[in-house]
Order: structure tokens, then C-alpha cells, then sequence
């Protein structure tokens, strides 16, 4: 064993430490493997022992061969790269699982094999959320917030090597929640599925993000923090408290998958909505609208068009969402005063949504021409567009009146697509598209023409698919509410789902082109990764005039 | 206890969070609008474009 050449920098602070982990991680968990009797936890356990023991194995190479290195000068930036690879790599699994779900819907024969239990709509679904939300999205999210902590800190990321064990960290709560899905592992709750083990993982790691991101704010040189900081900061802080108040569950046993929530009958149903809306609110708002502010000024060059607004409509946002959740409890057990309390904070919110669509919009104020010669631009201008469809749509969605007829209709999972798709959806792939050639050191992307191939399949993706829906769940909900004069429902159930099949092809198609946008820019930001500098700096400059 | 009613709480939990989130809301618009710090959000707003590396 040859002692490591520069010795100048030692390894990362807590590698030692992380490796011990690993490796005390590793034997408990093949203990469990081993002592349970329940299959599917004896799965999961060997899933959590196969991981700590290679990440065992590579710290401990990394260590003694002396490639783990820390560079106290420079940005961490090798853990966004991961993270923006992770990104990608997730967005067409989780992308894949939707056109397949979407594609059973439509023809219930399709992909259905009665002896592959985990290839069931049933299964997939949750995978499908899951993997989209928290995989792509999650992935965006951390690796965007690490890049623009540094930048407008100017700090380079807190922890040592905790920045590693979040994003690997995070990638095996991923896949534990997957398997765990696929094998029947799930608490039944919206958006919070993974069982009682696989959420304790994820509460470490998002501590350790919380106290990597909070570290390095604590030592940034720059004093004032930005504001897309703050909408990060609220995003990892009411997650943090919203998976711990959720799933506060009892397992069957040390050695069992399977737990109870300790809630139980309406409490239930309310913190379970009380969760599910602020997922959307904090995961998928508060964190990409941070996305917004960091690089829709950077990618035009011009400053926030008013940073006194981000301030008001920040804190005005982040206060009025906690209460929104009740809307999904419309005409339930829940007491009607906290049905309209839901209702009327959600019509509040329009106010604050809408201040950040302007926000962000008029950020283009003198640089308009770039939605034209930019691609990347239009991107992230339409991404910003349908936050402000998706969070009109939604307060008048949550009047009563109005969810009598939308809820539990397909109208709801148009809704829902509209500002997955469209809002985050977009936004991350314009912040990606910005960060691979700022990472790789590139001159630009590999081509612009792709990017405007993706945005246009992926756009009209995204409205065949939201005005299938549009058009089945207001058919569906009227259906559903027809009487007979005899006073009879005049549908069967059944009925309503066979009207509803052209508008689940057309979903499917919509999905289908959505994905195929995304695949168009993975080949690109490859192609970009890997072609050399020279090279990219030879292509002709701004070929989407030629399209213009 | 007998002051513990529903209707008494309920008036506290409804009045008394009006009064706050208004506050609170008051306390934001004021401290965007401070003039003092008109200087810094200008500075602030212009943070994403300084992209100088690391020492």
C-alpha cells in the first residue's frame, strides 16, 4: 500500500466516521436479515446491508488508496454533478412508470400478468408518485439548492463529506421505498407510503441536509441571505416536521415491516391531508419557486424584478399554506368550520402564488427577446406560466361548490399533472439545462435545437394530457351526480370508467411525448458531458433563430 | 374550568388568529418596505449575477 503523493488536504471530515457507520450499519442489518421471519423485511434488510457494504468498501478504498481528498478552496461540486446525473436518471424511470400506469388505465389488459403481483396498477402507482416527486424532484431540488447555497453564500458546502451522505443517503431511501412498494410494503398514506424503517432513514438524512444547508449558510461570507436560501430553507425545515408528525407510526415488531399510524378515523385523515397538501406546498412549491429565484435572473441576466416582493409573498406563503389542507376533506367527518378554514386559506393563496409568477415573469424585464432566441428560457417562462395555471386552478378547485364536482375525478389528476409537469417539470429541467455545461465547464449545451424539440414535444404533451383530464373528470363527476326521475343513479360505476377511454389514450399519448421530451434531453446533456470544449465552442452560435 | 367552553376557545383560536396573521403579515410588508434596507434588497436582488469562484 503506497502512502497517498499530496498530503496537503486529508480526507473529508467524518469520513472515518461515515465508514464506521457503514460498516456497524451493515452487520445490524444483516443481523435483521437474518433473525426475522418476515420475508419482505428480510428483503429490505439485505437491500440496507448490501448498501452500507459497499459504501464500506468504497470509503475505506478511498481512504487508504487517498482519492477522497478535501478541497477546503473550491465549491463542492462533484456531489451536484451526482445529483444532476441522479436527476435525469430518475426523471425517465419515474416518467417510464406513469406512460405504463397511464397505458393500463386505458387498456386494463395491457402489462397485466395475473401471476406478477408487482407489475399491478396498485403497486406501480405509488412508484409512479414517488419516483417522480421525491426521486426526480428530490434530486433537483437537493442538487440545485447545494449549487446556489455555495454561490450566493459564497461558502463552499458545510459537513465534509455529509453533502456525500446525503445524496447517497437519499438515492437508497429511493430505492428502499421502491422495492418496498413493488413488494407490497406500504403504510397507504398519499405521498407517504414507505414503511416505518424506511422513513427513519429518511429522517437522518434529512436532518444531515438540513444541517449541511444550515451549516453552510452559518459560515457564508456574503451577510445578507438570498432569498431563494429562505424558500429552501422552509422547504427542508417543514418537510423535516411534516414526515415526522405524519408518520408517527408503531411497527408490529423490530423485525416486521408492517406498522400502524398511532392516529386513528378523522385526526387521521386530517394530518394525512395536513402532510399531502404541504408536500405540495413546501416540496413542490416552496423548493422550485427557489429553483425560480436563483435561475430564471442568472440564465437572463437581469436582476430579481423586485426583491421587496419575494419578501412579502414569501412569508405570506409559506404562513397561509400550513392551513390549505383541509380542502381535500370536503363533505367528510371533518367538522365543516375546518373544511371552509381549509377552503378560504386556499383562496388566500392565490395572492402569494401569484406574487411570485410575477415576479419571476417580469424578472425578463429588458431581456424579452431571450424567450425567443433561448430555449432554455422559454422553458422556465412556461414553467413559471403554469404555476400561475396550476395555483389559479387550484383555490377554485377547493370552493366547495366546486369540489362537490371536481373531487375524485380525473379532473383532480389534470390539476395535479399541470403543476408537476408543467411547473416542476419545466423548471428543473431549465435549471439543468443551465447547471451541466456550468459544471462540466462547458461552452454551452450540445444543441439548442433538441432543447427546442424537447420543449415543444414535452408542451404539447402536457396539454393533451390536462385537457384529457379536463374534459373526462368533469364528464366523470357529472355522471356520477345524474339521477333517474325515479330518484336511481342513472351510471353504474362501470359506466363512467369505459366513457372515459379516449380521454385515457390521449393521457397516455400526452405522457408518452412528455417522456420522449425528457429522453431527447438526457441524449443532449450526454452528448454535452461528453463532447470536449473545442468542439462545443465550434458549433454555430444560437441556431434557434433558424427555427424562429 | 367551566370558562373552558368550545365556544370560548373558539373565539380565541378565530379572533385572536386574526389578529396575529394580520400582525405577522404587517411585520413582513414592513420590513420589505423599511427604507434602510433599500440598499441591501438592491444589492440582494442582483446576487444570482455575481459568479465569482471561490477565494
Amino acid at each position: 500500500m503506497s502512502a497517498p503523493t499530496n498530503t496537503s488536504a486529508g480526507p473529508p471530515a467524518g469520513s472515518s466516521v461515515l465508514l464506521i457507520i457503514s460498516v456497524v450499519g451493515a452487520f445490524l442489518a444483516i443481523l435483521g436479515a437474518g433473525l426475522t421471519h418476515d420475508p419482505l423485511f428480510r428483503l429490505q434488510a439485505a437491500t440496507l446491508a448490501l448498501a452500507g457494504v459497499i459504501a464500506a468498501f468504497v470509503l475505506n478504498g478511498g481512504l487508504a488508496g487517498g482519492t477522497l481528498r478535501d478541497h477546503p478552496d473550491q465549491y463542492s461540486d462533484n456531489v451536484i454533478k451526482a445529483g444532476v446525473i441522479a436527476t435525469m436518471f430518475w426523471a425517465a424511470a419515474g416518467l417510464l412508470v406513469g406512460v405504463i400506469i397511464a397505458a393500463q388505465l386505458a387498456w386494463p389488459r395491457i402489462f397485466y400478468f395475473p401471476d406478477l403481483g408487482f407489475l399491478n396498477f396498485g403497486r406501480l402507482r405509488p412508484l409512479h408518485t414517488s419516483a417522480v416527486i421525491f426521486a426526480f424532484g428530490g434530486n433537483a431540488l437537493i442538487a440545485t439548492s447545494f449549487w446556489v447555497v455555495q454561490r450566493t453564500c459564497k461558502a463552499r458546502l458545510a459537513g465534509g463529506i455529509t453533502p456525500w451522505f446525503v445524496f447517497w443517503g437519499y438515492q437508497l431511501f429511493i430505492v428502499m421505498a421502491a422495492t418496498g412498494y413493488l413488494m407490497g410494503a406500504t403504510q397507504g398514506k398519499e405521498y407517504a407510503e414507505p414503511e416505518w424503517y424506511t422513513d427513519l432513514w429518511l429522517t437522518i438524512v434529512w436532518v444531515a441536509y438540513l444541517l449541511v444547508f444550515l451549516g453552510t449558510i452559518w459560515k457564508r461570507k456574503e451577510p445578507h441571505i438570498y432569498v431563494a436560501n429562505w424558500f429552501y430553507l422552509a422547504f427542508i425545515v417543514t418537510i423535516a416536521l411534516l414526515h415526522l408528525v405524519n408518520n408517527a407510526s408503531v411497527p408490529v415488531g423490530l423485525l416486521n415491516h408492517k406498522s400502524y399510524g398511532v392516529m386513528a378515523g378523522v385526526q387521521d385523515a386530517l394530518t394525512q391531508w395536513w402532510y399531502g397538501h404541504n408536500a405540495v406546498g413546501f416540496f413542490l412549491t416552496a423548493g422550485f419557486l427557489a429553483m425560480m429565484y436563483y435561475f430564471v435572473p442568472k440564465r437572463v441576466e437581469r436582476p430579481v424584478y423586485s426583491y421587496r416582493l419575494s419578501i412579502v409573498h414569501f412569508w405570506a406563503l409559506i404562513f397561509i399554506y400550513i392551513w390549505a389542507g383541509p380542502h381535500h376533506l370536503h363533505y367528510t367527518a371533518l367538522p365543516q368550520w375546518a373544511q371552509t378554514l381549509g377552503m378560504t386559506f386556499s383562496i388566500m393563496l392565490w395572492m402569494p402564488s401569484w406574487g411570485g409568477m410575477i415576479n419571476g415573469l417580469m424578472t425578463l424585464s429588458g431581456a424579452w427577446d431571450k424567450l425567443r432566441t433561448d430555449p432554455v428560457v422559454r422553458m422556465m417562462v412556461v414553467s413559471i406560466a403554469f404555476y400561475g395555471m396550476s395555483t389559479f386552478e387550484g383555490p377554485v378547485m377547493s370552493i366547495r361548490a366546486v369540489n362537490a364536482l371536481s373531487h375524485y375525478t380525473d379532473w383532480t389528476i389534470g390539476h395535479v399533472h399541470s403543476g408537476a409537469l408543467g411547473w416542476v417539470g419545466f423548471i428543473s429541467f431549465g435549471a439543468v439545462y443551465c447547471l451541466v455545461p456550468w459544471l462540466w465547464k462547458k461552452p454551452g449545451l450540445y444543441s439548442n435545437k433538441m432543447v427546442e424539440w424537447h420543449f415543444w414535444i414535452a408542451t404539447t404533451g402536457i396539454l393533451l394530457y390536462i385537457a384529457a383530464m379536463w374534459v373526462s373528470g368533469i364528464m366523470e363527476g357529472l355522471m356520477w351526480r345524474e339521477y333517474t326521475p325515479q330518484g336511481f343513479l342513472a351510471y353504474s360505476f362501470i359506466e363512467t370508467v369505459s366513457a372515459k377511454h379516449i380521454e385515457n389514450i390521449i393521457r397516455t399519448v400526452g405522457g408518452l411525448m412528455y417522456l420522449a421530451g425528457a429522453l431527447i434531453m438526457i441524449v443532449n446533456l450526454w452528448k454535452t458531458i461528453s463532447t470536449p470544449y473545442a468542439e462545443l465552442a465550434d458549433a454555430p452560435a444560437a441556431p434557434a433563430t433558424a427555427i424562429a | 374550568m367551566s370558562g373552558l367552553t368550545y365556544e370560548a376557545v373558539a373565539r380565541f383560536a378565530q379572533q385572536g388568529g386574526l389578529i396575529y396573521f394580520g400582525l405577522i403579515f404587517l411585520a413582513g410588508v414592513a420590513y420589505a418596505l423599511w427604507p434602510s434596507k433599500k440598499a441591501e434588497f438592491q444589492h440582494a436582488a442582483h446576487m444570482p449575477l455575481d459568479d465569482e469562484e471561490l477565494s
